[in-house]
């Protein structure tokens, strides 16, 4: 029993209703959801502390026992990822004043900010199945109201897909949670890793796995399923899209992982192989589209898609070094998705335009908004001092030492071309000679660097300071791959 | 435009609504040992409203129940949230429930629960999602025409 579990779910939620009651008082809705940002990051900080310290932290809702209640894990791995994604919700509350309109502010925008972050908090944090559904549900409703906000033509046609295949997923995410209760009884995601393997009839729990996986693979935007994700993600305002970006598909990717090393991992012949392969599919056609256009934001959007490959490539290796290397990077990226996406924002605002062939020169007048994204483009591309390299490292060792040298190349060269689609933008951008008549406004390029460089200075302590945080990403490594230890911690045996 | 008669919709509406608010409360409390519930009841109390509305039209209605339902839904959502919260004070887990029973006055001994506390977050909650949905699909369509 301890009711810390829950506090990171709590408070965002809390702050997300109270704001709603005044909406139109703007400096006092932006003083509390700063405050509360940063208030709740300071818990979670401290929750990370105790669970480093004293081990998985279980709290059973309401008092009831293990499997029959909802249960909440905070296990090193969901905290590291609340952490994480706590620190970007701080970026995004001090960088929204300046990116959105006043008009856009006083639609709610701070209440569905707080109801996503507790949706996201809550799928991390969740031992339960059709609890995690749920939680899904809190952060994609949150989701729609923030990608119509504005009501934009863009935002509105978008925003139509997003929501059919959402809903379309989340349906068959129903159907596969009433299967696996059919086949094993329960929804509690220990005891039906517990009774997995009694059942005799394996085939029928791959066939509900692919199907879980196909689910989670269209939220988090794995090969084939990718495709509604760039438009969607580069219409609305640029902090809704750092959050999207950042925290979105990651709650996807950290589902896969989470079910696919605790509970199905009896047939890792077919699901783990169909990851490899859909892992390298995914980084090449996420690399073209990026490759294939000119609009900024859609750059940005195309460079999620690989980074999901390489997620993915790691829990199909299927390693302790290369389960350690996802978590790895799956923090790393989202810092930097999230940093890329404010970076982008704050570079359009500026150059009153997303062509990049219309841009230009724009360093003379932003040098360290430039070097910034300079900076951003080689963490993303992993460049050996920082944190892209240290995620790269260890998913490239695990699958030599499995023999996987295909993937290997895939992942090589994918990070290549990553690399150069953001030179590109760097050169397009900031390069050349200045665009006339272009208005130059410091004021709002000083305003949108704070945060933007908060992020960085983390992204680069993550990889310069990757000995301090390498002993806990080991042992979550370890951890998943031993699945008894959850089971254990949650039902008490 | 003029207005047709609409007396007799009017009559039996005075009537109706009244029966409906009261199986609507009824559902609410019934909710833990028969069906029924917070949800019911609510979208039930929300089909009385919307009958008025529709039989008194948008202002003398809104004069009548003086109420921004938008507000009702965040009010809702404290409640609920704030009966799961009220059990850290008793050094309880996140949403555990209580009850006692009471002597009351006409009732008699009566089983109260905590439990009626976080459903009465819910009904409040349905009243302000569904009244907000049906008044601003209705008031969109004036504003285009004005």
């Amino acid at each position: 029993m301890s009711n810390l579990a829950i506090l990171p779910i709590i408070i965002p939620l809390l702050a997300g209703i109270l704001l709603a009651f005044f909406p139109k008082k703007l400096p006092l809705v932006r003083g509390l959801a700063k405050l509360t940002t940063i208030l709740n990051l300071a818990v979670v900080t401290y929750i990370f502390a105790f669970v480093k310290q004293n081990g998985t932290l279980i709290l059973e809702t309401g008092a009831w026992k293990a499997p029959f209640g909802i249960i909440i894990v905070a296990d090193l791995l969901a905290v590291t990822l609340v952490l994480t994604t706590n620190i970007i919700a701080v970026a995004a509350a001090f960088y929204a004043p300046k990116s959105l309109t006043d008009q856009q502010e006083t639609f709610y925008f701070y209440s569905f900010f707080f109801l996503l972050i507790s949706g996201v908090s809550g799928a991390f944090l969740t031992g339960d199945l059709f609890n995690l559904f749920v939680f899904f549900e809190v952060l994609l409703m949150a989701s729609y109201a923030l990608i119509v906000l504005g009501g934009g033509k863009a935002q509105l046609r978008e925003s139509i897909k997003y929501l059919l295949l959402n809903l379309f997923s989340s349906m068959l995410f129903v159907t596969a949670v009433s299967f696996v209760y059919s086949v094993v009884g329960t929804v509690n995601m220990a005891q039906i890793a517990e009774r997995v393997k009694d059942v005799d009839q394996q085939g029928i729990l791959t066939t509900v796995a692919v199907l879980l996986f196909f689910v989670f693979a269209t939220k988090a935007a794995v090969f084939p399923l990718y495709y509604w994700l760039p438009n969607s993600y580069s219409v609305p305002n640029p902090v809704v899209s750092a959050l999207f970006g950042a925290l979105l598909t990651k709650v996807g990717i950290y589902s896969i992982l989470r079910v696919f090393t605790l509970i199905f991992t009896h047939d890792q012949g077919l699901t783990h192989n169909l990851f490899l392969w859909l892992a390298g599919l995914t980084m090449i056609f996420g690399v073209i589209g990026a490759l294939s256009t000119n609009n900024v934001k859609l750059i940005i959007a195309y460079n999620i898609i690989p980074a999901v490959g390489f997620m993915l490539m790691g829990i199909g290796v299927f390693t302790e070094t290369s389960l350690s290397g996802t978590v790895y990077y799956l923090v790393h990226d989202m810092v930097i998705k999230g940093a890329l996406f404010l970076l982008i924002g704050a570079l359009v605002h500026l150059a009153g335009t997303s062509d990049l062939r219309k841009m230009g020169g724009l360093i003379h007048h932003y040098p360290l908004l430039g070097w910034l994204f300079f900076l951003a483009s080689l963490v993303l591309a992993g460049i050996p001092p920082f944190s892209g390299f240290i995620g790269k490292l260890l998913l490239l060792q695990g699958s030599l030492a499995k023999e996987e040298i295909s993937i290997v190349i895939v992942a090589l060269l994918s990070s290549l071309l990553i690399l150069f689609s953001m030179i590109r933008i760097f050169i397009g951008a900031f390069w050349g000679e200045k665009v006339e008549g272009l208005p130059v406004d410091k004021r709002a390029a000083r305003a949108f660097t704070g945060p933007i460089a908060g992020l960085l200075a983390l992204s680069v302590i993550l990889g310069v300071g990757a000995e301090w945080f390498y002993p806990a990403i080991q042992s979550i490594g370890e951890y998943l791959m031993a699945p008894e230890l959850y089971i254990d911690s949650v039902l008490k045996e | 435009m003029i207005k047709t008669n609409d007396l007799i919709l009017r009559t039996t509406t005075t009537l109706i609504a009244f029966i409906l608010f009261g199986f609507s409360v009824y559902l609410f409390f019934a909710g833990h040992n028969k069906p029924g519930g917070g949800f019911i009841g609510g979208l039930m109390t929300s089909a009385a409203i919307v009958l008025m509305y529709m039989a008194y039209g948008m202002e003398s209605v809104a004069k009548i129940i003086p109420i921004n339902f938008r507000v009702v839904i965040p009010i809702g959502l404290l409640i609920a949230v704030g009966t799961g919260v009220g059990s850290f004070i008793f050094g309880q887990p996140f949403l555990s429930q209580t009850f006692a029973y009471f002597q009351l006055p006409i009732l008699g001994k009566t089983e109260l629960a905590t439990a009626l506390l976080f459903d009465l977050g819910v009904y409040l909650t349905v009243i302000g999602v569904t009244m907000t949905i049906i008044l601003t699909i209705a008031q969109d369509r004036k504003d285009e025409t004005a």
